[in-house]
């Protein structure tokens, strides 16, 4: 345990404790920012392509410090505005960060990440952290689940058990996941990148090398907000192994329509009824400022992080500000998924891990490119199997006329009857169940899909 | 001194003393925010019967205020390092450091507040909000009255240096003839004017506005200065015409054509028949707009309180916000010491954001705007103005507008003259320059017989 003495001065105070092999050099590049500065120890460079053992275990002072900041929060005025159309209104947000500052328990969380496998590996100089389950069914097919922004792995949490253990939730045996549950850089416990170049592609790289050491030579993978065009991007390089990809959130927008949008229309001709109603929605989108986030951090992420680094509030209202929360109730109804517990479970990841900033970087990283149109995310370079499901809160629906268009192999189009940009948060079942749906046709006929 | 009892207690901090009149009623008024709602039933009527009444007003910031300041500046928690090696990210992390602890250490605000209470100011209540103005007349006889209306993230700060210049041009290479009355207000929202809590408060009202508050003082023939914020005030001022205004002056004119407007939103091909220089103008715009130098814009347009929350609460936030202005670009965070706005300076307009707690309701002015483009002819309305207009271009400004653009959008161009420094906040860069510009500006719009109030 000589480790724990160290990582409680950390600046950071964040400390990463270790199960199973007591690797006590490992500690120095699981910490993260300052307190990976402070470590006295090199990683051990021998061990680059290892997969380390990985705990989560903040401690006391920086649950201490966050509550101080919360208590101490100055408030701006109230919106001018009856609705949210200004941003996060001022009296939901207050009493929301009371809860956090007060009710909210972040050990709960930990103890959630922490029942799960979860591992660390630097790969291309980046700790990347995951949660990795295998299913106890042989010949389960493994996935790669990729989050997006405000999201992190803890958006992903309720879809382990019906993907791993389908039995278990109405599904057989044949249909199970190995699962794999990235961080992505910049986000979360995956460390931060200091140079230039960890965009989409690069990140899509580095989850192929993941799979790669996991030992798995058939695989598939998933993802919606980020986790799309990482998907896509997964889906244009082809690396060995993969098999096709399902994405929530597909690049469907024809360059026109693109064209049309940022002009500020009109439609272009041709469209059919159904497009035509998903062009007024995108334009609709538009013109109400629902994408500024994405353009103000594409931009300028830096300034954004100055400023939710050093406010709890200002972090809550930044990230609660993404349109896939538009609906969300705050908590006012209980059995919504997902809940306010939850929701603070992802807040405060990115509080205690400062990645308010690397996170937002990844915008700029991606320079504009729409993450909705097909021409930026060169989906015609696709030839792989692509899969969509099509929830119907999503910040668009996109029409399976599109959706073929835009992917010359697309093996499965699914317009199910509820969910939205969090599909997996909000209706884990339903998603994983469209997993199964779309992954069907990809599994080996042999089962073989790990080299070991 | 019955007011300053339960000004002690105000949740804001922000004390506002008075001169001169002892008009502690009026003092309910001067509040902002929370601590306008501690005010006395009793203040608040009287001050009710005094609504067209100009107050005299007086800055004094509680000193818990500004402790409070410093120790959340000391207790700011900081990101990681941009991943790159200039400004393209925003704000760099070592020279912003380096400004904010400057700002919680050696900064005194005290002198920044001493700046303004030697200025006479004063407060007035139009459409049930206080605005509040610095009014400096001039000694010479028949001075032109000018409204001068700052913009974000500026305040009355950056126009204080023109103050001289303009009320007293013989102290400072001018004629006594070219002298000017000048009225600098607080945009509604800013600054020691009150925050709208209703919608409607976008830039044609403030222009009716300042209509009425020139009224209020007593002149009848006056004109209107503004660049950014202001030139937007300054255009729906010369489109609505009110009874004695003579012409506008502006440094960010709205002159960009509709087919120009059309190829940059759609980030296409510059459109034919472009001259040379309209050509390289269109460039630096696509450009600026690739570069997303606007995106603090679009932010704030959309979502201004989701801005607020972080800029509220973060002293750090709040200055890498205002230093993500394309303006602040060339800025060098004083290692010039010659350079102006220095330094102190910048933090004298920083601070008074952060004392007054008007992040969130300063980037409410953009969602009113309903992003509506400053430099667009159409968004602005141009072709509805007839009144005499005057521009000046400051080369280091956002953009350059040909004099061919100007022409087309302001029909009564009366000025149009491109200076060699200076640039968006050019009030605050080269104020001497500045106020000669608008000696040259708006010299043929002096009244020939030199009668500019009523009284």
């Amino acid at each position: 345990m000589k480790s724990l003495g160290r990582l409680t001065g950390c600046a950071l105070a964040l400390a990463c404790a270790h199960e199973n092999k007591g690797v006590v050099a490992e500690t120095d590049t699981k910490m993260k920012g300052a307190a990976a500065a402070e470590a006295s120890q090199p990683p051990a460079d021998g061990a680059t392509a290892a997969i380390r053992p990985f705990n989560v275990k903040v401690p006391e002072n920086a649950l201490v410090d966050l509550r101080q900041r919360i208590a101490a929060t100055r408030w701006p005025d109230r919106e001018t505005v009856p609705d949210r159309s200004q941003g996060v209104q001022l009296e939901q947000l207050q009493e929301f960060v009371r809860y956090w500052g007060t009710g909210y328990d972040w050990r709960k969380a930990e103890a959630k990440l922490n029942a799960l496998p979860q591992f660390m590996t630097t790969i291309d100089g980046l700790d990347i952290h995951f949660i990795h389950v295998r299913s106890r069914h042989t010949g389960a097919l493994p996935v790669i689940i990729t989050h997006g922004w405000p999201g992190s792995v803890i958006e992903q949490l309720k879809i382990i058990g019906p993907l791993t253990d389908p039995t278990a939730f109405g599904g057989r045996a044949e249909e199970a996941f190995d699962v794999v549950i990235p961080s992505i850089p910049g986000y979360g416990f995956s460390g931060k990148p200091t140079g230039t170049g960890w965009d989409p592609d690069h990140i899509a790289r580095a989850w192929a090398e993941l799979m790669k050491r996991l030992g798995y030579t058939r695989y598939v993978a998933q993802g919606g907000d980020w986790g799309s065009p990482i998907s896509g991007a997964m889906a244009r390089q082809a690396p060995a192994g993969l098999l096709g990809i399902h994405i929530n959130l597909p690049a469907a927008v024809p360059p026109e329509v693109g064209a049309g949008i940022a002009g500020g229309g009109p439609a272009p001709a041709g469209l059919s009824e159904k497009e035509r109603a998903v062009f007024d929605v995108l334009m609709t989108s538009a013109k109400k400022g629902n994408l500024a986030y994405v353009v103000m951090m594409a931009a300028r992420p830096q300034t954004v992080g100055y400023a939710v680094t050093d406010s709890p509030a200002g972090l809550a209202a930044w990230l609660l500000g993404h349109p896939g929360f538009a609906q969300w109730t705050y908590g006012g109804d209980p059995n919504e998924s997902p809940t306010k517990d939850e929701v603070l479970d992802d807040i405060t990841l990115y509080w205690l891990t400062n990645t308010g900033t690397s996170a937002a970087r990844l915008y700029w990283e991606n320079a504009g490119r729409g993450v909705t149109s097909a021409a930026a995310q060169k989906t015609a370079e696709i030839s792989l199997p692509v899969a969509i499901t099509v929830f119907p809160d999503e910040v668009y629906r996109a029409p399976e006329t599109w959706a073929r268009r835009a992917y010359r192999n697309l093996i499965y189009f699914h317009e199910v009857d509820k969910g939205g940009h969090f599909a997996a948060w909000e209706q884990p079942e339903l998603f994983a169940a469209e997993i199964r749906a779309a992954f069907k046709s990809l599994r080996p006929a042999d089962g073989k899909v790990a080299a070991h | 001194m019955r007011s300053l009892g339960w000004l002690t207690g105000c949740a804001l901090a922000l004390a506002c003393a008075h001169e001169g009149k002892g008009v502690v009623a009026e003092s309910g008024t001067n509040m902002k925010g929370t601590a306008a709602a501690e005010a006395q039933p009793q203040a608040a009527s009287t001050a009710e019967a005094a609504t067209a009444a100009i107050r005299p007003f007086k800055v004094q910031v509680q000193q818990a205020a500004l402790d409070d300041l410093r120790r959340r500046i000391a207790a700011t928690r900081w990101p990681d390092k941009e991943t790159v090696a200039d400004q393209s990210q925003g704000a760099q992390l070592a020279k912003l450091q380096e400004l904010v602890r400057y700002w919680g250490s050696g900064y005194d605000w005290r002198k920044a507040e001493a700046k303004l209470n030697a200025l006479p100011q004063f407060t007035t209540n139009i459409d049930g909000l206080d605005i509040h103005f610095i009014h400096v007349r001039s000694r010479q006889r028949n001075a032109l009255p000018v409204i001068i209306t700052h913009g974000w993230p500026g305040s009355v700060f950056e126009l204080l240096k023109i103050i001289g210049p303009l009320t007293d041009p013989t102290a400072h290479g001018g004629r006594a003839e070219d002298a000017f009355d000048v009225v600098i207000p607080s945009l509604p929202g800013y600054g020691f004017s009150g925050k709208p809590t209703v919608t409607g408060w976008d830039t044609d009202h403030i222009a009716r506005v300042w209509a009425e508050l020139m009224k209020r003082l007593g002149y009848t023939r006056y004109v209107a200065q503004g660049g950014d914020v202001g030139a937007i005030v300054d255009n729906a001022m010369a489109r609505q015409a009110p009874a004695g205004l003579l012409g506008i002056h502006v440094n960010l004119p709205g002159t960009v054509p509709p087919e120009v407007d059309g190829a940059l939103a759609g980030g296409g091909p510059a459109p034919a028949g472009l001259s040379e220089k309209e050509r390289a103008v269109f460039d630096a715009l696509s450009t600026y707009r690739k570069k997303g130098n606007a995106g603090y814009f679009v932010m704030m347009a959309a979502r201004p309180q989701t801005v607020g929350y972080a800029l509220t609460d973060s002293p750090a936030g709040l200055a890498g916000w205002i230093l993500v202005h394309p303006g602040f670009a060339q800025w060098n965070y004083g290692d010039d010491p010659g350079k102006s706005p220095t330094k102190d300076e910048v933090l004298d307009d920083i601070t008074l954001y952060w004392l007054t707690n008007s992040a969130a309701s300063s980037a409410r002015s953009y969602w009113e705007n309903g992003g509506r483009s400053p430099i667009s002819a159409a968004a602005q309305k141009t072709a509805e103005i007839s009144l005499p207009v005057a521009i000046t271009v400051f080369p280091e400004d956002v953009y350059r507008p040909p004099e061919t653009w100007a022409r087309r959008a302001y029909r009564n161009l009366i000025y149009f003259h491109e200076v060699d420094k200076g640039g968006h906040f050019a009030a605050w860069e080269q104020p001497e320059l500045f106020a000669a510009e608008l000696r040259a500006a708006f010299k043929s719009l002096r009244p020939a017989e030199g009668r500019v109030a009523a009284r």
